[in-house]
């Protein structure tokens, strides 16, 4: 078994000079994840909403199709709501990327098992379900080329892409986001649509 | 919204897609149900909007919220029995306070045949009323559009999820006994 990369390096490398990416992270750890690598009014971590993460990178991504979309999320709540996989597959939103850190187990409720470490293979599903480049990553330098298809634009962007990054199942210092969910929505509309837009 | 031709029966289909032209409704997400079929094809037929198929209808909770956070409405249609389904998603639309438009049309409500429709035709407004989603009823077509027409103005105005439930009397009662006989599915 070859060293597994860490969560927090991932998601540092992928957030760093993030430019105009609009970023949602799944409850739990990918949401501690992406505020320790820095809070930010165009990042929306869930705080609960348990499989539905992928879904709102959809409907974000539909409604902003200039715009790059990265969901950042963790096996089990892309395991909860698999079939989005589905729906974002029959619609190609080119624009959407989702990233799954796969430590294979339930993180925040005393670190059980999940499903991915028992041969679930969410980058062949993500790949059968319409994906236009699906991905496991396991290495540094795959996780550099994932880098650069996630920051593509527009023409140069094949269709959706998925990724499902297996990481080090270790249980590091919860770094918490805002918490106020109106709070949260309103401080991304505001970033990405005006206050005259966001609050009329 | 233009006064509706005082016909009898217009059906509810045309004047709410009428209204969803009217807010500007982009994203129409849906478990389909038979009651909406008419709605969904004009719809389809709409360059402005998108229809969103979803697999099951607490993606279509989390889509919109997506919308939202984009700058774009949508609405959410589904059967009775959908709502069971989007249960602890509502948790996100009332934390964030994301407004959300629910066009559910009933089963297990009125001469209903099937009996695994009755419980959650049943409950369907109880589990609503008991996420925070508000509940709207119309139980003929002049109804569907006025509460449409509120809910539009409601939900997106004071940022709130909320439920038109669409009954059986408007929608008509499947009637299986007649299927067999025609033998249709």
């Amino acid at each position: 078994m070859k060293k597994a990369l860490h969560r927090r390096d991932v998601v540092n490398y992928l957030l760093r000079q993030r430019g105009d990416l609009l970023v949602v992270a799944g409850l739990g750890a990918p949401a501690w994840d992406i505020t320790a690598a820095g809070d930010h009014p165009l990042s929306f971590p869930l705080w609960g909403a348990m499989g539905g993460a992928s879904m709102i990178g959809l409907g974000l991504a539909m409604a902003q199709p200039k715009r790059n979309v990265l969901i950042i999320t963790g096996d089990g709540e892309m395991l909860m709501g698999m079939s989005s996989l589905a729906v974002v597959g029959a619609h190609q939103p080119s624009n959407l990327s989702i990233v799954v850190l796969d430590n294979e187990h339930y993180g925040e409720t005393g670190m059980q098992q999940t499903v991915t470490g028992h041969g679930v293979d969410l980058s062949g599903i993500a790949k059968s379900a319409g994906f236009a480049q699906s991905v496991m990553v396991r290495k540094k330098t795959e996780l550099e080329s994932l880098r650069d298809e996630i920051y593509k634009k527009d023409k140069a962007r094949k269709g959706p892409l998925f990724a499902q990054v297996k990481v080090d199942s270790e249980k590091l210092p919860i770094v918490l986001p805002p918490r106020e969910g109106s709070y949260l929505k309103n401080r991304f509309r505001i970033a990405l649509l005006g206050t005259e837009i966001a609050l009329s | 919204m233009k006064q509706t031709k005082k016909t009898q029966a217009t059906h509810w289909s045309g004047p709410v897609y009428k209204l969803l032209r009217e807010h500007q409704i982009k994203q129409i997400a849906m478990v389909p149900d038979a009651g909406h079929s008419n709605l969904i094809q004009l719809c389809e037929a709409d360059k402005d909007m998108s229809v969103i198929r979803l697999t099951s209808e607490e993606q279509g909770v989390a889509l919109l919220g997506g919308a939202w956070l984009g700058g774009v409405k949508g609405v959410l249609l589904m059967q009775s029995s959908g709502v069971g389904n989007c249960i602890n998603m509502l948790s996100l639309s009332t934390s964030c306070q994301f407004p959300l438009i629910m066009l559910v049309t009933m089963r297990g409500d009125y001469a209903e045949f099937n009996p695994s429709q009755v419980p959650m035709g049943h409950a369907t407004e109880t589990v609503l009323s008991a996420m925070g989603v508000i509940v709207k009823r119309a139980d003929t077509h002049e109804d569907v559009i006025e509460e449409v027409s509120g809910v539009l103005r409601m939900s997106y105005n004071t940022l709130r999820p909320m439920a038109v439930l669409i009954g059986q009397k408007v929608i008509g009662a499947k009637d299986f006994i007649k299927l067999t006989h025609t033998d249709s599915k």
